[in-house]
This record gives C-alpha cells, sequence and structure tokens, in this order.
C-alpha cells in the first residue's frame, strides 16, 4: 500500500518552548489512523503542522508523494488535506448552506451528499452557524471539510463535549465515510468508540512518538500506561 | 412567496423614491432637486463600492479617494485633449481624448482597479489600524502627486467646458444624466448582492471572520481580499468619473483623505454591510449639506453630532435602526 502520509521526526516550537519532539505518522490510503495520547501531549500541534498553522524546525512532512513542508495552509487543503478543528469553528456569521458552498472543491462531495450523510444540516440550510447546536456545528465543520473533497480527512476531537446520542451520530458518519473508502486522521478519547474503527494507532507522550500498532496490540496495560489519567 | 423583510421593502421604498425623484423635482419647478438627488447617486455609487471591501470583506480603507480621483481625473483628462483637440499621446502609437463616456467609464474603471491592485498587493500585508494607515498613505501619495502635476492643472484642477455625451441622451439636461447615474447606482448594488450571495461572497465574508480557518478549507484570503479589494476601487472609480462629469471639474480635492473620510462617513451612517446602506448614507449627508449648509459653514459640525448618535447607538446605521439587523434569506 503507497503511504498517504509520512510525517517524519517533527519538531515545532511556539516561540521558545518546545512542543513535538520527534512525531513520526506513517498512514496509508484508505486508512484511519487513530492518533491517541493525554491531554498537552501533542496531538494538535501535530495536526497543525500538518495543516501547516504552525512550522515545524525539523523533520518531514510528506502527503500523496509530495514535500508539503514548505507550503502555505491553504496549498495543502488545496492538495487534499481537509480538516476538522477542534472546537468546531465554523464561519459564525454564515448559513449552514454558504459555510459548505465556501469551501466548496471537486465534484464527488455535493451538498446533496453532506445533506444525506447529516440530514439535520439539510433541515437547518438557511440558518446562521452561531444558531447551531455544538452537535450541529460538528456535523457543519464535518461537512465543510468534505466539500472540500479531502484524500485525507483530519478530525481534531470531533465528539467533544456532545451529548452521547450526537457522539453516536458522528461516530456513525465516520463509519459511513470509513466504509467508503476515506482516509481519516483521527483524535478522540473515547477509546471505546475509536479502537473499533482505526486500523492504526499512533500514540504521543510529550511531543514524542511513544507507541504504533494495531488497536488489538494495545493492550489495557499500554493504555493504562500511555492514556490512562 | 415569501414575504418581504423589513429591508426589503425600505430598500424598494428607496428605489422607487429615487426613480421619482426628478418628476417630483420638475413638478413643484425645482430642477436644482434634481443636481442634488445625481449627487447622492454618484456618492452613493463610491459608497457601494467601499461598502464591499468595508463592510463585506472587513477591510476598513481610508482611502478610496484614490480610485474616486483617479476615475474622475481619467474623466477629466480624456474630456480635455477631446474638447483641445489635442492628442494624449502621439508616440509610439496615437492615442486620442474622447467625449463618450463610456469609453471614459471603461478607461476609469481600468485606471482605478491598475491603482486598487497596486495599493491591495501591498495594503493586504497588513491588518487592523496599519492597514487604515498605509492605504490613507497612498491616496495622500497620489493626492500629492496630482498637485505637483502641472500638466493637468496641479492644484488649480482641470475644467470640463461640455458635459461628455452618452449615445442618444441629453446629458446636458439635469434628467438626462440623473438617469444614467441612477443606472449606474442600481447596477453597482446589482453587482454587489450577486458578489455578496455567491461563492466569491461567502469566502470573502468567512476571510473577515477567521483568515485562518478559511485557508484550511483550501482557499487563500488574499486573493479573495484583493479581488474585492480591486473590484471595490473600480466602483468608486466609475463613481468618481461620473463625480467628474457632474460638476465638469477635476481637482486634487478628489484625492485627499477628507474624500475617503466622506465615503467612509455615508457607508457608515447608512449601515455598513448592508445592500442599501450607501444610498440611505449618502441621502442623509446630501439633505444635511443641503440644509444644514444653507444656514451654517459649519455644517458638518451636525453631521458629526449625527454619525456620533449613530456610532454609539445605531450601529446599523440607519439602514439598521429602521430595518433591524441584517437577516439572512
Amino acid at each position: 500500500m503507497s503511504d498517504l502520509l509520512t510525517i517524519e521526526n517533527i519538531e515545532v516550537f511556539y516561540g521558545p518552548s518546545q512542543a513535538l519532539f520527534g512525531v513520526d505518522l506513517k498512514m496509508g490510503e484508505g486508512e484511519v489512523v487513530a492518533l491517541m495520547g493525554r491531554n498537552g501531549m501533542g496531538k494538535t500541534t501535530t495536526i497543525r503542522t500538518l495543516c501547516r498553522m504552525s512550522k515545524q524546525k525539523a523533520g518531514r512532512i510528506q502527503f500523496a508523494g509530495q514535500d508539503i513542508g514548505n507550503l502555505p495552509s491553504h496549498k495543502v487543503a488545496q492538495l487534499g488535506v481537509g480538516l476538522v478543528p477542534e472546537g468546531r469553528r465554523c464561519f459564525a456569521n454564515l448559513t449552514v448552506e454558504e459555510n459548505l458552498l465556501a469551501a466548496a472543491r471537486g465534484t464527488e462531495w455535493t451538498l446533496a451528499r453532506v445533506y444525506e450523510l447529516f440530514p439535520r444540516l439539510e433541515e437547518r440550510q438557511t440558518q446562521l452557524a452561531n444558531t447551531l447546536s455544538g452537535g450541529e456545528q460538528q456535523m457543519l465543520a464535518i461537512g465543510r471539510a468534505l466539500m472540500t473533497n479531502p484524500k485525507l480527512l483530519v478530525l481534531d476531537e470531533a465528539t467533544e463535549g456532545l451529548a452521547p446520542v450526537i457522539r453516536e451520530e458522528i461516530w456513525q458518519a465516520v463509519r459511513e465515510l470509513k466504509a467508503t473508502g476515506q482516509s481519516i486522521l483521527i483524535v478522540d478519547k473515547t477509546l471505546a468508540e475509536l479502537l473499533p474503527i482505526a486500523d492504526h494507532c499512533v500514540i504521543l507522550e510529550r511531543g514524542r512518538t511513544a507507541w504504533a500498532g494495531t488497536p488489538d496490540a494495545l493492550t489495557p496495560e499500554l493504555a493504562d500506561r500511555y492514556l490512562g489519567v | 412567496m415569501a414575504s418581504l423583510s423589513r429591508e426589503s421593502i425600505l430598500n424598494i421604498f428607496l428605489t422607487l423614491a429615487m426613480v421619482a425623484l426628478p418628476f417630483v423635482a420638475t413638478a413643484i419647478d425645482e430642477p436644482f432637486y434634481i443636481t442634488l438627488a445625481t449627487r447622492v447617486a454618484i456618492l452613493g455609487l463610491a459608497g457601494v463600492g467601499l461598502n464591499l471591501a468595508l463592510g463585506t470583506g472587513g477591510l476598513v480603507s481610508f482611502g478610496h479617494a484614490a480610485f474616486f480621483g483617479v476615475g474622475g481625473y481619467a474623466a477629466g483628462i480624456l474630456a480635455s485633449h477631446a474638447l483641445n483637440y489635442t492628442p494624449i499621446m502621439e508616440s509610439p502609437f496615437l492615442i486620442e481624448g474622447t467625449n463618450q463616456m463610456l469609453i471614459i467609464w471603461l478607461v476609469a474603471i481600468i485606471a482605478s482597479g491598475i491603482v486598487a491592485y497596486l495599493i491591495g498587493l501591498l495594503s493586504l500585508r497588513t491588518s487592523g489600524v496599519y492597514f487604515i494607515m498605509i492605504t490613507l498613505a497612498f491616496a495622500q501619495m497620489l493626492y500629492y502627486f496630482a498637485i505637483s502635476w502641472p500638466a493637468y492643472g496641479g492644484e488649480d484642477g482641470l475644467s470640463i467646458y461640455v458635459r461628455n455625451a452618452f449615445l442618444g441622451v441629453n446629458t446636458l439636461a439635469p434628467h438626462g444624466f440623473y438617469f444614467i447615474c441612477l443606472g449606474l447606482l442600481f447596477g453597482g448594488i446589482f453587482l454587489s448582492a450577486t458578489l455578496k450571495n455567491s461563492r466569491f461572497g461567502a469566502a470573502l465574508q468567512s476571510a473577515r471572520q477567521n483568515e485562518e480557518r478559511l485557508s484550511a478549507v483550501g482557499v487563500r484570503p488574499f486573493n479573495i481580499k484583493l479581488t474585492a479589494f480591486v473590484i471595490s476601487g473600480m466602483m468608486t472609480g466609475l463613481a468618481g468619473a461620473l463625480f467628474a462629469d457632474l460638476n465638469r471639474f477635476v481637482s486634487p480635492s478628489m484625492l485627499s483623505w477628507h474624500m475617503s473620510g466622506e465615503i467612509m462617513i455615508l457607508v457608515i451612517l447608512g449601515g455598513v454591510g448592508r445592500l442599501y446602506g450607501p444610498l440611505a448614507g449618502a441621502i442623509i449627508y446630501i439633505l444635511f449639506e443641503f440644509i444644514f449648509g444653507g444656514m451654517t459653514e459649519h455644517w458638518q459640525f451636525f453631521l458629526g453630532l449625527v454619525l456620533l448618535g449613530v456610532v454609539l447607538f445605531a450601529r446599523g446605521g440607519v439602514i439598521g435602526l429602521i430595518a433591524g439587523r441584517a437577516r439572512h434569506d
């Protein structure tokens, strides 16, 4: 299987303080990779670096056979990295439909297909994004990323702080996406939902890749060692 | 059919009032009102241009007089050469002046578009107060250039002795010129409505709200903002060409920061980001100038009070005051 994304030994600083000390991550096309770790271990920074919102001081990032380590954000998005940022972050004063249309690129994902995945969005298509519930905003953020027809969908804490019913709807959508062959890089804390979907897990600790393997190999001891609180 | 929002009703009312005005003015034998209304339409168009950058794109340009003035000088220079039968340029190829409005408009739009592109290219790298200052600085640069360039009147300005021609319309009659300006104003309003509702408009509003999010979906905010800035400058430039024709006179004052302020004030008075805001603002501005300007030369004092009131108590401007907060429909 050809590699879709290869992150090699990246180091990232916020000002003088170092956040990543060498993160490695590899994923193939059509795979779902879970990026795990406790709070503050560098998951979001890794994603920010992948999307070029933070710059690495060392290391290499390759996406779809291309070195993206020096590209600006929008170029990486155009190459096919669709980010669903942490904390939802829709365009608050645009309607649901405008949010989706502003991102549209490519032909496979259309408004109709997003509405099919998230029927709630269709009901709310003329509503302003800031009047939606948290779960609906999350669906909108996922829909917006899908409208860019990404080769790789990046979900950063997509179910954080949502009601269980809504979480289930979002997990269902993620499972449907996986079934269509969508590559997904996913950060989440609900292991019970995450592990059955993931093909591969990468665990970060203190800004380094501490462990990588299949979900089966992630024993309760390992989970406790790296993820337990 | 969905019921019309209050804003739509207000917009329709303003449209009808502007169309009916010259007939009323003729009926009560006050043709001067038509000239006032022409000023409203022209300043309104300049405001519609600025509103695209300021309201939709959040680009607080304090240098739109640059485009207004460039449009004005395009009209003035072309017309003065046509009237004096002297070519603008003989080598390497011949360029003659013209008194045809269509050509003058085109030249004004292209010239102000180029200026907006160059200014935008440099100033859009900054934001916030730096953007305000750098756009102001560029406009002042052009202002001093116009003052010190003797070929076209320098500080004294440049007169257009006969108003330029537009197809078969008698542009010297107040009606004819008024409806030309009004047509272009509504054309400008229609264009900004179309842009605002398009994908480009959604991206522009996204750029105003959060650039990082916009680039995360693969759109480069800089290009979107630059395009909006150029279109905005072109509309204001066209208004400048009309303004020159209305006064039959162009002077560096069209390029000065007072002019930038004037355009910005009428946008804020009417309602930032509202489709008819600039028109409503221009109506109030001209009414103030007419009514209080007749009483005292310090009429801008009263305008200042109203502006203060709008900024403090009616953030949506007059349109917002009457029609409530902006709605999406």
